[in-house]
């Protein structure tokens, strides 16, 4: 049997009725990223040393305490995006500013799958510093789609999607600030699931825009994200915008009817310049949710087409802010220079890629004297309109469809030259995060060159158990997620 | 709007980014379509709106003021380029 295919509840039961060890699991992982990573290039460190380490610690366990019913991911390899501090491992955010920085301490989604028995297979590819659609922006390479090697896979979370299609890993923890959880997943073909902005503790993600980033889950279906986001959720004193809100067991809802369930679908999602036949599979899982029982309303997002905007001005501003402590002094790389001021500017010029210098420059820009009110308090107050939109449209309905992403996967190269152009490619996304909300991608369907698409479906705050519940209900009733790319 | 080669020297100095004459010429020309761009939201009446930082309505949050863990100091100097044994090192700063 290939282990490394299964799903966390297959390897679970495996290791349950002690049929397999932690170790046969983890050693059937690295047989997979053996023959595949050369093609897919998904993670930036591989920790097989401490894998094989943890999986014994987890064997301990396995043997001898009686498996709780809770403890659901005991044995269970996992890839780590690589902006999440890993303690004593190597954590480089795709950027050659943090080429050799190994974390004094543990995030706390990563202590959180610990306690629990995870074991950490790698370090995941990633656009430099979450900045980008498609890994191209990482430091180091670009990961590849394992649908088609000569496309991306999409980003900012392209290497935990990739490694996860491609059957590196069991699952998978990504980030998502614009998107960046839910596009790589649409475009891999695999499950993503961006939580309420408050959900998840964000102590020890490494900050790119504080008021819009999320860790969450990718997997290879919808019951595996609901598993990591039993363990990944908490509120953190550590972090103070993480929520103090009840935790529901969000396994339960899955496999409840949907019937009569309100979906709401927005006119501003279906325009101009959509792929034809991403628009085609999408109407038809609309169909499929119909016919399941749940009732489509027709809403509008009346200010959607001014959320990449928005997103642009706050992203960069807020990223301007945060990524100014790289600086070649606590951490990271240094350059030399004949003062502190030199070296500064050489550390961060030699540092830092150009996509993030682009943003780093644009945020500055929107924050600097005499631009402030016009730039960043008036998208501030654009947010607050966009907010509404959602929560008009939840008065009405109780989860919303929409595309993932405008496309399937582009080219490698396609859409480099043109920043604006890739900024674009987020634009379903982009307002989730704006207004705090959940949204996940699953896969709807593939185009006729054999590459997958996402639907997104967003709920209210704190309402990742509707979305769940109707992303399981499509699932079961679809083939699409037990499809897998030939390598 | 054009943003000039004065402006980018500016911001960059601003960022402590250090540019080549290329660089201050792309980010120039791509920094000003990307601001018209986002000319867009101009086009929104927003006077009596009020801004949103954060979609939670959390105030100041504070934690017990008792002593707890922190990082040990030989862990915080652990990935400086250059350190003593208490204290970053930087290039001398006053003559």
């Amino acid at each position: 049997m290939e282990l490394y295919r299964l799903t966390i509840t297959e390897v679970r039961d495996l290791l349950e009725r002690k049929e397999v060890s932690a170790r046969d699991v983890v050693n059937s992982v690295y047989q997979r990223i053996d023959a595949v990573e050369d093609k897919i290039k998904a993670f930036v460190t591989i920790t097989r040393d401490e894998a094989m380490k943890m999986a014994d610690e987890v064997q301990k366990r396995i043997t001898l305490e009686k498996i709780q019913g809770t403890i659901s991911i005991l044995g269970i390899p996992l890839a780590i995006k690589d902006n999440l501090c890993t303690k004593g491992i190597r954590t480089t955010c795709s950027s050659k500013i943090l080429y050799n920085f190994v974390p004094p301490y543990e995030s706390t989604a990563t202590s959180r799958l610990i306690e629990q028995g995870y074991v950490l297979i790698g370090k995941t590819n990633m656009d430099e510093f979450a900045m980008g659609s498609s890994t191209e922006n990482s430091g180091f390479f670009t990961t590849k789609n394992p649908w088609d090697l000569e496309r991306i896979p999409g980003g900012s979370s392209g290497g935990s999607a990739a490694a996860s299609a491609a059957d590196e890993c069991i699952a998978a923890i990504g980030s998502d600030t614009g998107g960046s959880i839910r596009q790589p997943a649409a475009l891999c073909g695999v499950v993503g699931l961006k939580p309420t902005y408050g959900r998840v503790s964000r102590f020890g993600l490494v900050a790119f825009a504080s008021s819009l980033d999320q860790i969450g889950p990718i997997t290879k279906n919808v019951r595996d994200s609901a598993i990591l986001m039993n363990i990944i959720s908490s509120h953190d004193p550590l972090d103070s915008t993480s929520a103090s809100v009840p935790l529901p067991d969000f396994t339960a809802v899955l496999g409840r009817d949907i019937k009569g369930i309100r979906i709401g679908i927005p006119r501003e999602y279906f325009i101009e310049g959509m792929d034809k036949e991403v628009e085609v599979s999408v109407k038809k899982a609309i169909k499929k949710l119909e016919s399941l029982g749940a009732i489509p309303v027709e809403v509008s997002l009346p200010h959607t087409g001014y959320a990449v905007a928005t997103y642009y001005v706050l992203a960069t501003s807020e990223a301007s802010s945060n990524l100014a402590r790289y600086d070649g002094v606590k951490y990271g790389f240094r350059a030399g220079g004949k003062d502190l001021m030199d070296m500064y500017m050489n550390t961060r010029a030699q540092g830092f890629g150009p996509e993030v210098k682009r943003r780093i420059m644009l945020g500055t820009y929107a924050l600097s004297s005499g631009y402030y009110e016009a730039y960043y308090k008036k998208a501030q107050q654009v947010r607050t309109l966009i907010k509404r939109d959602f929560e008009e449209v939840f008065k009405e309905v109780d989860v919303i469809v929409t595309p993932t992403s405008p496309t399937a996967a582009f080219k490698i190269g396609e859409k480099t030259a043109d920043p604006l152009q890739m900024y674009l490619s987020d634009i379903f996304t982009i307002s989730v995060n704006l207004a705090g909300v959940p949204g996940i991608s699953i896969p709807c369907g593939f185009t006729s060159n054999n590459l997958p698409i996402g639907l997104q479906l967003i709920g209210r705050h704190f309402d990742e158990e509707s979305i769940l519940k109707v992303a399981y209900a499509y699932e079961q009733s679809t083939e699409w997620h037990k499809r897998r790319p030939d390598l | 709007m054009k943003i000039s080669k004065e402006e980018v020297e500016h911001i960059a100095k601003l960022a402590r980014l250090s540019l080549s004459g290329e660089e201050k010429e792309l980010f120039g020309s791509q920094l000003s379509s990307i601001l018209d761009y986002m000319e867009k939201l101009n086009e929104l009446d927003t006077r009596d709106i009020e801004p949103t930082s954060h979609v939670l309505s959390l105030s100041d949050v504070m934690r017990d003021d008792t002593l707890r863990h922190s990082i040990p100091r030989e862990d915080a100097l652990m990935n400086a380029p250059d350190h003593t044994d208490k204290f970053y090192r930087v290039p001398k700063i006053i003559e």
